[in-house]
């Protein structure tokens, strides 16, 4: 049995720190068994707190009650549609579209898939005049930045103190088309900061997106994503 | 020190016969049931069903809140946040995936526990010093319990674990300790500490009935 699966008793506890609880829960949309043994610990758990009652202050009532009439409640969350069919982000508009197909496909040679070789290619792109970057900040589970150049028709993800992928999965790259298809664009490797050339036509993909696959990749998302960028926002 | 407990008007806390197997009693299992109706009220603006809720679970809320991070300013703070939390969230509760009560409890021990450790990461706390100084099994809010029906229940539940599984399951729980913590507090290795603590809650649920 693997050893993440022991975790379900720490983590209905919050025993767990914040980046075992990410690692955790990236376990926990795949697993079934730990989903529903971590319902039933969470709810022994807390029939423990049956011997820990205490009478709050008669303030506190009105506090809360004075509280809630200054905030409305979310909406439900309403049918969940297909991963695959979502498209992450709107469009462009035509004209943008168009705009970044004419430059798209001029300089751009393929480069021998060497370590070596791809180090200097994503150094091309970082470097390139039109070289523009999108942040997404994950928390406790690092950062990753997607530099892109349109006039070379490729894009560079960087990464900072990402923690590891749950075991036996890998973190699956994406580049969304101007169709809304997901296409993909390769693995992260193992490593808290690496520096990957993102596969496929960058020049006119209107965002990128990271997602947990299983070790291998597959041919499209089959998890929502963790990161998405948004190339709109570029800057 | 006598302790009244709100309840909901038709739930009594007195009809688990003594001598039955523990199950989940159904009081609980009731109030639990008007908890999840009342939620359900809230999310579309309920303002007198949420003070209901208030009434049935504060004192449980609070007593958590308590019990982890000791210092009663503090509890107030986080049991007010996480009432506010719970309000703004009410859509999103969902009864298939536990009970009302745990969903409110899991947001009020959340809130705790971040407070003990961001106010330890602030001091370097010193886990021997801790040991010392925070027992575990000495109930110092819980006297208001001891006449409960449901305590007792729980208490008799807690005494079919092992002793090092209910250590391990009383610091992380009402420590606030990590497991990693947890291990090193009781010089155990850290898969020894895990493992104590999902057994000890194996154990628990079994014997208390729930979620099986």
């Amino acid at each position: 049995m693997n050893d993440i699966h022991h975790l379900t008793g720490a983590y209905a506890l919050d025993a767990v720190d914040d980046i075992e609880r990410a690692r955790f829960e990236l376990h926990l949309a795949d697993c079934d068994d730990c989903s529903t043994e971590v319902l039933s610990l969470r709810e022994a758990a807390f029939l423990l707190s049956e011997t820990s009652v205490s009478l709050p202050p008669p303030s506190l009532r009105s506090a809360v009650l004075r509280d809630i009439t200054k905030v409305r409640p979310l909406p439900p969350i309403v049918t969940r549609t297909p991963v695959v069919q979502r498209r992450w982000f709107p469009l462009l508009v035509a004209a943008a579209l168009a705009a970044i197909l004419g430059v798209g496909a001029t300089v751009w040679q393929p480069w021998a898939p060497t370590q070596e070789a791809s180090l200097s290619a994503a150094d091309q792109v970082m470097g390139a005049n039109d070289a523009v970057s999108v942040e997404v900040d994950l928390g406790e589970s690092g950062r990753a930045v997607i530099t892109r150049s349109v006039s070379l028709g490729k894009a560079v993800i960087t990464t900072e103190d990402m923690v590891d992928a749950p075991s036996g999965k890998v973190f699956a790259l994406w580049l969304q088309s101007p169709e809304g298809q997901m296409l993909a664009a390769g693995l992260m490797p193992a490593g808290a900061n690496n520096q990957v050339m993102l596969t496929g036509d960058a020049a006119t993909a209107t965002g990128a997106g990271i997602t947990v696959e299983p070790a291998g990749g597959s041919v499209e998302p089959t998890s929502d994503p963790i990161a998405v960028f948004d190339f709109s926002q570029a800057t | 020190m006598e302790h009244i407990r709100a309840v909901p008007d038709g739930v009594s806390d007195a009809d688990t016969p003594s001598g039955a197997p523990a199950r989940a009693s159904t009081s609980s299992q009731s109030l639990n049931a008007e908890l999840s109706q009342l939620f359900q009220l809230c999310s579309r603006g309920d303002e007198g069903a949420f003070a209901r809720i208030y009434d049935a679970t504060s004192s449980r809320a609070y007593g958590l809140a308590l019990r982890v991070v000791r210092n009663p300013a503090h509890a107030e703070e986080i049991v007010q946040e996480a009432y506010l939390d719970a309000w703004r969230n009410s859509s999103r509760f969902d009864p298939a995936r536990g009970s009302a009560m745990g969903w409110l409890l899991t947001i009020v021990h959340r809130k705790a526990v971040d407070r003990v450790r961001s106010a330890e990461a602030a001091t370097q706390r010193d886990v021997t010093y801790e040991r010392e100084t925070r027992p575990f099994d000495h109930d110092q809010t819980a006297e208001t319990a001891q006449s409960s029906l449901e305590a007792q229940r729980v208490r008799g539940a807690v005494a079919t674990l092992t002793v090092v599984q209910r250590e391990a399951v009383e610091l992380a729980f009402f420590g606030g300790y990590t497991h990693t913590e947890v291990a090193n507090l009781l010089d155990v290795p850290v898969g020894t500490a895990k493992t104590r603590i999902r057994d000890g809650l194996i154990r628990l649920r079994d014997a208390m009935g729930v979620g099986s």
